[in-house]
């Protein structure tokens, strides 16, 4: 099993999810975080004064999911969440020990969608 | 007896003020960093606390108490305002001392005694006092030992308020109001000039906060901002209008003059933001709404409607060269702009009352230099202004000065402190303390 976190922007949440929702992957964990990369900040202006502001705000979303649907997943998080322009994000893949469902103990794969 | 009326007008005037002092703990609090939001808040606050007690005391007496002939100082006459319930008891009608103290021929012109009860002005005043006060605390937000900050206020208001209100409205033989002739119809150099030049003084003495210049400093909740600015903008028709003492015509005319150069404040300033950075902001256009409503203050009721229009249109700009680029050219750290909104915009008030004033509305003999042709009014105007700087700068710096060595040589709290965020390291109070919900 794999976890799969996506940093991507927070307008492309609703339409990641949806396209995560077609390829039947509806749990996730989605929070927000402030971050930066290639893309620089934004400037922004106070009574007059310019207030640079490094980190961008980003949406991070977590899939835990079986080996064989983690290139199929990636895929499609990459499609939804392309724009072309410098700030679209990363998708990290790293490994998952357990999985246990907390309602039934179900573990491993059968707790996974 | 009294005139119903009026007394009404004034309580419901003296109202509108008192809740000057909590809007602008809204105004500044949502400028404040998330983490110096209780602080920031709280001073205001705690200027009610402080001024209602000194107040009482000494500086209501001391501002408008005495007879009336010395130029400087009320008296001690009316210290803990002690004989004021007994007047009340015993129907105050005939006072033309305390009627020479508020120093407005206009109004006494059309009453031969007090119209309203004595008590209202001590309330209205002490309103005055305080919101002055707080005024103050937009400079020293984020770094200032909170004790030191109330004991500033408190001495602040005997030394440099008191005396600077009887010097301008003290009557006749008021130094500023009086001898030299300059004009201030609602506090533009009484509230606004003092509190905003002994802002700017304070915070040289405090110095600025810790990587200022190089971190950077965002209002942390835009929203708050608005709701203190339209209170404000609400109690200043109390603070303006008011200042008439009477709900006649020249009320009316503050009033409309209010509406017009905060209007104006506000739409002048969207437009300097839209020429300069192309994007007009709420921030921008609270700060316009309460710098015109800084600018009318002087001359609310000394001019004509179209002139509050010309002061509104103004100032914004000038006030916004003063938040930015004076303010980072000179490197004074003025944290929530005191002195560039007030400070600034008190002084161009003053001056251009001087320009607009309809001769027959002023208090002296003096008119603007757009009816008369002559300079008179406006030279009163800028030696009264001189006069309150230097003796604001004086005092202030003494004042500051001796507090910081009673404070064990700094006005400041600690890095540590000032990292953390002062609601945490001096209040023991978060603001947001559920950030997720988690309680």
């Amino acid at each position: 099993m794999k976890k799969i976190e996506a940093v991507i922007r927070p307008e492309k949440l609703e339409v990641v999810k949806d396209a995560l929702l077609d390829i039947h992957i509806a749990g996730m964990s989605v929070s927000q975080i402030m971050g930066c990369g290639l893309q620089h900040g934004w400037s922004e202006y106070v009574r007059g004064s310019e207030i640079m502001l490094q980190m961008m705000p980003k949406v991070n979303i977590t899939i835990v999911a079986r080996d064989e649907r983690v290139d199929e997943i990636i895929d499609c998080i990459r499609a939804a969440a392309y724009t072309g322009d410098v700030g679209d994000g990363k998708i990290f893949v790293s490994p998952i020990e357990q999985v246990i469902r907390i309602r039934t103990g179900e573990r491993d794969g059968d707790a996974l969608a | 007896m009294f005139d119903t009326g009026t007394s009404a007008f004034m309580l419901v005037s003296t109202m509108l003020v008192a809740l000057m002092t909590p809007a602008l703990a809204f105004f500044y609090g949502g400028l404040a960093r998330r983490k110096n939001v209780v602080n920031t808040m709280l001073l205001c606050i705690a200027c009610v606390g402080i001024v209602g007690v000194v107040w009482v005391l000494i500086g209501w007496s001391l501002a408008y108490g005495g007879d009336g002939e010395n130029p400087f100082i009320g008296g001690f006459d009316q210290i803990g305002l002690l004989g004021l319930t007994q007047q009340i008891i015993s129907d105050s009608s005939n006072m033309p001392g305390i009627l020479t103290a508020l120093g407005d021929p206009a109004s006494v012109a059309s009453v031969d005694k007090l119209s309203y009860p004595h008590a209202i002005d001590v309330a209205f005043q002490m309103a005055f006092a305080m919101i002055s006060t707080a005024i103050m605390s937009g400079a020293v937000a984020g770094r200032m030992k909170f004790g030191p900050m109330l004991i500033f206020s408190g001495i602040w208001v005997v030394i440099v308020y008191a005396p600077l209100a009887h010097m301008v409205w003290g009557g006749d033989a008021s130094f500023i109001g009086g001898v030299i002739g300059a004009l201030d119809f609602a506090g533009g150099d009484v509230v606004h000039i003092s509190s905003g030049v002994s802002a700017l003084i304070l915070c040289i003495f405090l110095g600025t906060r810790r990587g200022y210049g190089a971190l950077t400093y965002r209002p942390h909740n835009v929203p708050t901002t608005l709701l203190g600015a339209g209170l404000l903008w609400f109690g200043w028709f109390g603070f303006n209008a008011g200042s008439a003492f009477a709900p006649d015509g020249i009320a009316a005319l503050a009033l409309i003059n209010t509406l017009v150069a905060s209007a104006a404040g506000c739409f002048s300033w969207m437009l300097v933001e839209y020429f300069t950075t192309k994007k007009p902001t709420l921030i921008g256009a609270a700060t316009g709404l309460i710098s015109g409503l800084v600018v009318i203050t002087p001359g609310a009721g000394f001019v004509e409607p179209l002139s509050a229009l010309v002061m509104g249109l103004i100032v914004s700009p000038i006030c916004f060269w003063g938040m930015s680029r004076l303010k980072a050219r000179l490197g004074y750290d003025d944290a929530l702009d005191a002195f560039g909104c007030h400070g600034i915009g008190g002084i161009v008030g003053g001056i251009l009352t001087g320009v607009f004033c309809v001769p027959e509305l002023s208090w002296t003999s003096s008119g603007g230099l757009i009816y008369t042709g002559s300079f008179d009014l406006i030279i009163s105007q800028v030696l009264g202004i001189v006069v309150t700087l230097m003796y604001v700068a004086v005092s202030v710096s003494v004042i500051s000065f001796l507090l910081k060595k009673c404070c064990g040589g700094s006005l400041r709290v600690s890095r540590d402190e000032e990292s953390l965020g002062l609601d945490v390291s001096v209040h023991g109070e978060s603001a947001y303390p559920a950030f997720l919900g988690l309680d």
